[in-house]
């Protein structure tokens, strides 16, 4: 459970540094081992550009390519994807476990949706929607929704029993069954799905930029790649990865906030 | 030799009369509670001692209105239950807090769905955890405490609710002896305090001897009343008691009725395993 996650973090915070010293220390090692079997031709330059230019390239794309409207243009179809995907799955998952009859029809094919290749279905979605950002946002909502419906409905129907009963001894009206005693107990779960959900979600907007050459980052990769321009392509790769950082430390606050205000 | 239930009197707070719980299973119907019949009295410590599989805890879900029963009448004070009565608060066997509730959250439970205002809750909250020996853990999460205080938030929070009748279900089963015993001492200086009307299942005939004014002994399938004993020991009885005589005394008599049942109930076991086994093979 994440809850008792936070607590041994909290305790052992003076030695927290460490870890993640050593993980950026392990970071940096393998930039520079990239940079030496590259410079003495161990790999081929043409493929893979030296971390050192990548860097370098940085002021290039920021400057030239606007790289920075890009960057809010897919972090905000990324938020608007996840802010989509977090409603209608969290209550499709509550209304499958609600009504057995919608759980016993659908469950099986949205397990079957979530290991499916959704982004293979993007030309429906550009006729339905046009070239334009909400094919993009719908894309990754559609990806990202059913780990997000399904975790949500184990993470209910997975609530101890014995807390079930604590609120029917306490006469408990069923909307306060579920808002003081179902629901927080499958939050820790609701939010793996969520993330599960984000993951999926990132993935396609980014992909489907690059697929349809529209909108953000995924967009200016295709066009640097396009452009031969290589290292600005993985400069223009390393923003989507802040995207995917931002996106979770976001994600990881409203987490903490959530299961642990009353 | 199985006694005669008495009626009810008209004086107890709580009446069983004539309970049956027949439960359909694929292997055909089984009676988990065969008319079992007692009254509890206002203030008294009551608990219903049986081998495990006798229908205990099936008994506690029917009086605190959590499962049917197939017939007979449960009453307190003078209501027919058929569903979670309010002057009734049950602690479960099982960690029952709530994990994403703070210490003090998880008492004031009952009091927040009643609506009283919050600083008023905080307060009668820290009275309550302070009854079961838990001041100075008001902010901590169950997951930063051990089994034994995490029962007492229960405890607490059950009794923060000031239920008439009180109803245990083996609330220490999962608990290690001394926890156990100290425990058991906490909770009996409770019920004297408050002078609290309570039903506590238990396997356990020394906590039941130290703890209660009758024992009701149940036996094994179906589970009928075997006995009802009186504890005639002087009070307040605290852990020290157990060495006496008086107490080995009762001790040995309820060890007898139950010998018989728990022995049944094991060879019952066996039986079905080997029946299971066969059916296997
Ligand atoms: N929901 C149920 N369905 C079928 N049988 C049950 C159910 N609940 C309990 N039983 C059976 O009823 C008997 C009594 O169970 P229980 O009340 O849990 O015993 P105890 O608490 O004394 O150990 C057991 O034989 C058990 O298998
Ligand atoms: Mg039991």
């Amino acid at each position: 459970m994440t809850m008792a996650g936070t607590t041994p973090r909290r305790r052992v915070s003076l030695g927290g540094a460490l870890p993640a010293l050593t993980g950026l220390g392990t970071l940096i090692a393998f930039f520079a081992i990239m940079e030496v079997l590259i410079r003495s031709g161990g790999l081929n330059r043409f493929i893979v550009p030296p971390p050192s230019e990548i860097i370098a390239s940085f002021p290039r794309i920021i400057v030239e390519e606007q790289v920075l409207s890009r960057f809010v243009m897919t972090l905000t179809e990324c938020l608007t994807a996840g802010v989509m995907l977090t409603i209608v799955g969290v209550s499709g998952g509550v209304l499958m476990q609600r009504f057995k009859l919608l759980q016993q029809a659908c469950e099986t094919w949205v397990a079957a949706l979530a290991s499916a290749p959704v982004v293979l279905c993007y030309p429906l979605f550009l006729v339905i929607f046009g070239r334009n950002a909400w094919t993009i946002i719908m894309m990754g909502f559609v990806s990202g929704l059913p780990p997000v419906i399904l975790k949500t409905l184990e993470g209910i129907s997975g609530t101890r029993k014995v807390l079930v009963n604590v609120g029917r001894s306490f006469n408990l009206t069923p909307t306060q069954q579920f808002w003081k005693i179902l629901f927080p107990a499958a939050l820790p779960t609701i939010f793996v799905g969520i993330r599960l959900g984000l993951i999926f979600a990132l993935i396609n907007v980014v992909g489907v930029e690059f697929l349809i050459n529209f909108g953000g980052l995924g967009q200016l990769i295709n066009e640097l790649a396009e452009r031969y321009d290589l290292s600005g392509t993985y400069a223009a790769i390393c923003f989507v990865v802040l995207v995917s950082v931002l996106f979770f430390m976001v994600l990881e606050k409203a987490e903490r906030w959530l299961t642990r205000a009353e | 030799m199985t006694a005669p239930s008495p009626k009810p009197a008209n004086a107890d707070i709580l009446v069983v009369d004539d309970v049956v719980v027949r439960f359909d299973t694929p292997d055909g119907p089984v009676t988990a509670v065969d008319h079992v019949s007692f009254g509890v009295r206002p203030g008294e410590f009551l608990s219903v001692i049986g081998p495990s599989g006798c229908g205990k805890s099936t008994l506690f879900n029917v009086i605190g209105g959590l499962l049917g029963h197939t017939s007979g009448v449960v009453s307190v004070c003078g209501e027919t239950i058929n569903s979670p009565h309010q002057s009734i608060g049950m602690v479960f066997q099982e960690e029952s807090t709530f994990p994403w509730r703070s210490v003090t959250d998880n008492v004031a439970f009952p009091l927040e769905l009643i609506g009283m205002p919050k600083a008023q809750r905080i307060e009668r909250a820290r009275h309550f955890i302070a009854l079961v020996g838990l001041d100075g853990f008001e902010n901590r999460y169950p997951n930063e405490l051990s089994g034994g205080m995490r029962q007492r938030v229960s405890l607490a929070r059950t009794l923060a609710s000031e239920p008439k009748i009180l109803l245990m279900d083996e609330p220490f089963a999962a608990l290690d002896e001394q926890t156990r015993l100290l425990l058991g001492d906490k909770v009996l200086q409770i019920q004297q305090q408050l002078k609290q009307t309570t039903l506590l299942i238990t396997h356990n005939i020394t906590e039941a001897v130290q703890m209660s004014d009758r024992i009701l002994v149940m036996t094994y399938r179906p589970g009928k009343v075997k006995r009802i004993v009186d504890i005639d020991l002087p009070r307040p009885r605290t852990s020290e008691i157990v060495g006496s005589e008086a107490f080995g005394r009762y001790v040995a008599q309820i060890w007898a009725d139950l010998r018989e049942e728990a022995s049944r109930g094991m060879r019952d076991e066996e039986e079905h395993a080997l029946h299971q086994t066969g059916a296997a093979s």
